[in-house]
């Protein structure tokens, strides 16, 4: 089905299903423990050993010796694989660095080896007697020394330009009455999802399955193929439920390719996680980003002129991070810049991470906001309502499909009691000074091809099958929920398999893409599939209707089952898009509105309350959008108030690399959050007229926190994240 | 991990002596520091000797008026019990201010005294550290050392101690018993447990080979108001930057032990004789000497403001 | 290798094991009990969380021989999905949970906690040690912060142990 003109009335407006908060399908697995995910599926293939993975203990340089004979000689020991004897490896097309490191090293804890053995505990202890020898190379690891040799980088389909101009900004900008000038920088963050990454793999002949943990499996299966040199039709990837991604899981990791080298060297199959410990260096991360904001307005409050101009490192070959990209379209200035500079670093490979760009781009943006409005003495959600733009500022004949930013923060300012703010460091409740604080979110919606297959079975099920992934975002149930409103049947009536690379080609999960492509796929082929039932009963399809069960047409009523009578009816086929995405901008918004207490004391921050407004085009499954957004606004808490990644600028690595050095939001530091959503529907974006909220979510919340703290505290805090140590000597005198 | 034998013991005296016995052996009770460094070879025992069946879980009052807690009552019973919440509540709001739920209902008492630094360099085997590998340096000195102490560190090592609960008891005055491997019992005061790294900070306590934490004795209660504030980068489950432990009574005297500052729980007692001059008079002596880094010389202010929350919370 | 009987949610087990493994590793690779999970095996998540003699620990952090003779619950012993544990079924009501990997044990923790409070058990936030604890959110907050959720479904995980302990109520 090719989606190029605006969605009529369809079988989805019914929403009889679709819009209606449903539970999760897969919740009763996922809350008994019965949701298998990759390294526990004993299941699959019998005969599994254990792989356990080194990483490299230098950032740069080379091995000079590998000495496994220990190693060798440990109890348990099938195998060892280093670049020595891997073969020849090929770098896959999404990764940066090599997934298996050596004789020249990259990045620390760039995979060296892995340890194949019967038991884990052999595994282990056998990886801890192979002995290297390192020249270490110097490295260039400090991305404020470095930003002077950044450079634009090349143009993918991911970056964007990296400078765009519209008007005059340098002379606007001069002439502004109001100005701000100011820099801002966020560290590197980690995913750090809960299911480390793993894989089982197995071998049989020449082809090779992976059970593993892949967001988008259609990319991994064509890297594994490519890393490995083997035929991609001979490369089986699956992949039904991920603990957890957030962009750390989109490409082919150690684990996948460790777990194929390994099995072959062992001759069986072979199952591998990375440990906690290895992950933040050997996996990629969110690179930390410089950004400098220069904002001129008139003293009315109307921006004349708006430039961001952003700067991140990665590895030679890296990309950079977008964070300048939102300001391209968030703001009405006549005169307008962006400049994005990439650095060399050597520090582990920079990658996606929920939201790339518009996260970090907007921990900054949205501060800059709230800053300039101080200067105007505007409120701050007025002064954003003033310079709300519905046209693509850089192409003014280029209208938003749908933009209700204004509605966001209108809504929010009165749900949230906004009028009650205080003036900076005035209000006080006993030990705290408190604060509310409000951002802008935006994030882009994007359009791209997703495939899937129906089957009609003679008791009536519909089963859907596509490679989509479910990483938490609730994609089995809207899936369900797209498939039983096509079909009129109800929810418990569609069974969905996903996450199997025998399976059609889908969107995936990244970017916030899944839902909106994964189930206009499913649509199609659902509509492919009334066709074909429509026929087999002697319908017209034009005047069938599918309802409870049943097709109908006049007075003429026949199960839908009757369809499949003589076997399954199966029906594949995909979404793709024409232009609507180039002639109308397509984008999601939203407002966040938080409530934060500092301890006058300490400087210890606390959020209260967290409210976030969101319009993002229909909302499929009410529960669990609302639980994509309360998750990305923890996030997104975590990124204002504690994540960072510490990198030690002499050896060239994170530091606080687990669970307990690199701090992440838990319960006590998340208070009720409520979520909002309006009612929209976006006939540009599909036949489902839905976009994603996943990354919104987190988009302008750290902002929001920040802003917050600026009003409790009245302490400005430029760099994040936000820790207690850089407010302290600024917070009002206690002795 | 390297492997190890494993045997149970059923008496102190017992479990003592099979750890001269068997070279390269260490206890293990709730096992949830030791098993954590185990798997990353920072502890590489050859045998481990389980003293969870020992008779040492309980908290029994001594005829002095104080308290005696076993070696192996779990954090959570500690902290919960009865007696501790009403005298010594500075011991109970420490043990909840520390780890989660899960880990304080495996965490025994001299376990808990026992525990390693979480100097992220210590933890991470490819980098140099004194403490791990004597002799290979202290990487922490110059790096990220955001976390790590601000007094009485050393060139070898600028390490903390991890532990709430050692704070209160040194707050406390506690006494710990112990057995040795030929049967001696013997007590040494909190004051005098935990050794300075100096040129050696491998050797952390003033445990010889084989010896047994038996149970920790507190001195009558001293009254006053307790209060335990703990100051993190995150509400829960994390450890402290600074904590401070303090008794405060009614006429303004009182204890104060600081956490997150050096190798040991930070007290001065002489510094508490400036308790009626407020919280910048008690920290100036407290600290004196201190020598933070660039990363940590926050620590000092966060120090004095969180005593005068401590000071302002017992005079409301 | 060593000889190690316990009862895991009800039934008998007797297992020769590797000295080094962890009662978690036992659970998930030998007795292919894979609804703990393995998130840091270093006690900084919580997701191996499960019950032993009545009390939730961390099975990354314990190894498996110094469980002789004791009782395990683990998830697959609260309720499978046909029948499921009121703290199951209201985290599916409540979407108190995402990708699902932590949540087995948020779900074996909340069951401890409820238990915990009525037991008496103080926490950091219980105002007055000396009184009884009682439900609240933040009871509930501080006492489950040992189950990370980097999904992000703790507002929702709290509504959920919230309306079970109602109900017990």
């Amino acid at each position: 089905m090719k989606f190029d003109t605006p969605a009529t009335t369809n079988p989805i407006d019914q929403l009889k299903i679709i819009g209606k908060p449903t539970d999760r399908i897969d919740g009763p697995l996922k809350t008994t423990g019965k949701a298998p995910y990759a390294y526990e599926r004993h299941e699959v293939v019998p005969n599994q050993a254990y792989g356990y993975v080194i990483g490299a203990a230098i950032a740069k340089g080379r091995i000079i010796a590998i000495d496994l004979a220990d190693a060798k000689a440990s109890p348990g020991v099938l195998a060892i694989v280093t670049a020595e004897n891997a073969g020849t490896l090929n770098k896959g097309r999404f990764n940066t660095a090599k997934l298996l490191g050596g004789p020249e090293i990259e990045h620390y804890h760039q995979a060296i080896a892995v340890v194949v053995a019967e038991t884990f505990e052999q595994a282990r202890a056998a990886a801890a007697l192979v002995k290297v020898d390192y020249a270490r190379g110097k490295g260039r690891f400090d991305l404020a020394a470095a930003k002077d040799t950044a450079s634009p980088p090349p143009e993918n389909e991911f970056s964007g330009k990296p400078d765009t101009a519209v008007g005059d900004f340098a002379a606007a900008f001069t002439a502004a009455p109001v100005r701000l000038d100011a820099t801002y920088t966020t560290p590197d963050q980690s995913h750090a999802m809960m299911e480390p990454h793993a894989s089982i793999a197995a071998w049989q002949g020449d082809k090779l399955t992976l059970w593993t943990s892949n967001q988008m499996i259609n990319w991994g299966k064509g890297d594994v193929a490519r890393t490995l040199g083997i035929p991609k039709e001979n490369v089986r990837l699956d992949s039904p439920y991920l603990g957890g991604g957030f962009g750390g899981k989109l490409f082919v990791r150690a684990d996948a390719i460790l777990a194929a080298l390994g099995a072959k060297a062992a001759k069986r199959p072979v199952k591998v996680a990375l440990a906690r410990p290895l992950m933040a260096n050997n996996t990629t991360h969110r690179p930390a980003t410089i950004q400098r904001i220069r904002i001129g307005a008139t003293r009315d409050g109307k921006i004349t002129a708006i430039g961001h101009e952003g700067w991140s490192g990665d590895l030679p070959g890296g990309g950079p991070e977008t964070a300048v990209n939102q300001t391209r379209m968030l703001y009405a200035a006549p005169n307008r810049m962006t400049a994005t500079r990439l650095a060399v670093l050597d520090l582990p490979e920079g990658n996606a991470m929920r939201a790339p760009g518009e996260a970090p781009g907007l921990m900054a943006l949205e501060v800059a906001m709230d800053e300039m409005a101080e200067k105007l003495g505007m409120d701050p959600v007025e002064f954003r309502i003033l310079n709300d733009t519905q046209v693509d500022p850089e192409q003014p004949g280029r209208r938003f499909s749908q933009r209700r930013l204004v509605e966001c923060l209108k809504t929010g300012a009165e749900r949230f009691g906004w009028d009650k703010r205080a003036k900076p460091g005035s209000r006080r409740e006993g030990r705290w000074l408190v604060g509310m604080g409000v951002a802008a979110a935006f994030r882009n919606n994007l359009l791209t091809k997703s495939a899937a297959r129906v089957r009609l079975d003679d008791k009536g099920v519909v089963t859907v099958e596509t490679d989509m992934t479910d990483i938490g975002t609730g994609t089995y149930t809207i899936i369900a929920q797209t498939a039983a409103e096509t079909m009129g049947l109800p929810l418990d009536k569609v069974m969905v398999r996903l996450g199997d690379s025998d399976f059609p080609v889908s969107c995936g999960s990244g970017g916030q893409w899944g839902a909106n492509n994964s189930t206009a796929g499913v649509y199609a082929a659902c509509m492919k599939l009334r066709e074909a039932v429509a026929q087999k009963l002697g319908f017209n399809t034009a005047e069938a209707v599918f309802t409870d069960g049943q097709v109908r047409a006049g007075n003429r009523s026949v199960a839908l089952r009757e369809a499949a009578r003589g076997g399954e009816v199966v029906a594949e086929d995909f979404i793709e898009y024409g232009d609507l995405d180039k002639k109308y901008q397509q984008s999601t918004f939203a407002s966040h509105f938080v409530e934060a207490a500092v301890d006058a004391f300490t400087g210890e921050i606390r959020i209260r309350r967290m409210l976030a407004i969101c319009a993002a085009g229909r909302i499929l499954n009410p529960k669990a959008a609302r639980s994509q957004v309360i998750g990305a606004m923890t996030m997104g808490a975590g990124a204002a108030l504690m994540e960072e990644l510490a990198v030690d600028k002499r050896f060239g690595f994170f530091v606080n690399h687990d669970l307990a050095g690199y701090e992440v939001p838990v319960h006590a530091d998340i208070p009720h959050q409520e979520v909002i959503f309006l009612d929209e529907t976006d006939p540009m974006s599909s036949p489902m007229k839905a976009k994603g909220v996943g990354e919104l979510g987190i988009c302008g919340v750290g902002a929001a926190v920040a802003n917050a703290i600026y009003n409790a505290t009245g302490v400005r805090v430029r760099n994040y994240p936000i820790t207690l140590d850089k407010l302290l000597d600024k917070l009002p005198d206690v002795a | 991990m390297k492997s190890f034998t494993y045997e149970r013991a059923d008496a102190p005296a017992e479990a003592a002596a099979a750890a001269m016995r068997t070279p390269g052996s260490r206890f293990i009770a709730g096992g949830t520091n030791l098993l954590d460094l185990m798997k990353l070879e920072i502890e590489t025992p050859a045998h481990l000797i389980d003293v969870n069946r020992l008779a040492l879980d309980k908290i029994e009052p001594m005829s002095d008026g104080g308290l005696r807690i076993g070696a192996l009552v779990r954090n959570t019973d500690l902290a919960a019990d009865a007696r501790v919440r009403r005298d010594y509540a500075l011991l109970s709001r420490a043990l909840l201010a520390g780890a989660s739920g899960q880990l304080r209902n495996r965490a025994t008492t001299a376990g808990n005294l026992l525990q390693r630094t979480r100097c992220p360099y210590f933890y991470d085997t490819n980098q140099p550290c004194n403490k791990r590998t004597p002799g290979s340096g202290c990487a922490a000195i110059g790096g990220f050392n955001r976390t790590l102490a601000v007094i009485g560190a050393s060139e070898a090592c600028i390490a903390t101690h991890p532990s709430d609960m050692a704070v209160a008891m040194r707050a406390l005055d506690a006494t710990i018993e112990t057995v040795r491997p030929d049967g001696k019992t013997r007590t040494v005061a909190i004051v005098d447990f935990y050794r300075a790294p100096g040129s050696t900070p491998h050797l952390e306590t003033a445990l010889e080979p084989g010896e047994l934490i038996t149970a920790v004795t507190l001195p009558k209660p001293v009254g006053g108001t307790h209060i335990y504030h703990k100051v993190r980068d995150r509400a829960s489950y994390a450890f402290a930057l600074i904590s401070v432990g303090a008794i405060i009574q009614r006429d303004g005297s009182g204890r104060v032990a600081l956490g997150g500052v050096a190798y040991k729980p930070w007290r001065v007692e002489a510094a508490e004789a400036e308790m009626p001059r407020g919280a910048r008079a008690v920290t100036t002596a407290l600290l004196a000497g201190a020598k933070p880094t660039h990363e940590n010389a926050f620590k000092l202010l966060l120090v004095e403001r969180t005593l005068s929350a401590a000071l302002a919370q017992a005079r409301a | 290798m060593v000889k190690v009987s316990f009862k895991v949610n009800g039934q008998a087990r007797a297992l020769e094991l590797d000295t080094r493994t962890t009662l978690l590793d036992a659970l998930r690779e030998h007795l292919r009990l894979t609804g703990t999970k393995k998130g840091c095996d270093h006690g900084q998540c919580g997701a191996c969380t499960v019950i032993v003699e009545g009390r939730r620990i961390n099975s990354c952090l314990s190894l498996a021989v110094m469980h002789e003779g004791d009782s395990i619950t683990t998830i697959e012993g609260l309720g499978t999905p046909e029948k499921m544990h009121p703290m199951q079924a209201a985290f599916v009501t409540h979407d108190g949970y995402q990708c699902g990997y932590c949540t087995p044990g948020q779900i074996c923790s909340a069951v401890a906690v409820l238990n915990e409070i009525k037991a008496g058990v103080p926490s950091h936030v219980s105002a007055d040690l000396t009184a009884r604890p009682h439900v609240s959110v933040d009871e509930i907050r501080e006492r489950m912060s040992g189950n990370i959720c980097r999904c992000g479904a703790y507002s929702n995980i709290v509504d959920a142990i919230t309306e079970v302990a109602g109900r017990k109520a």
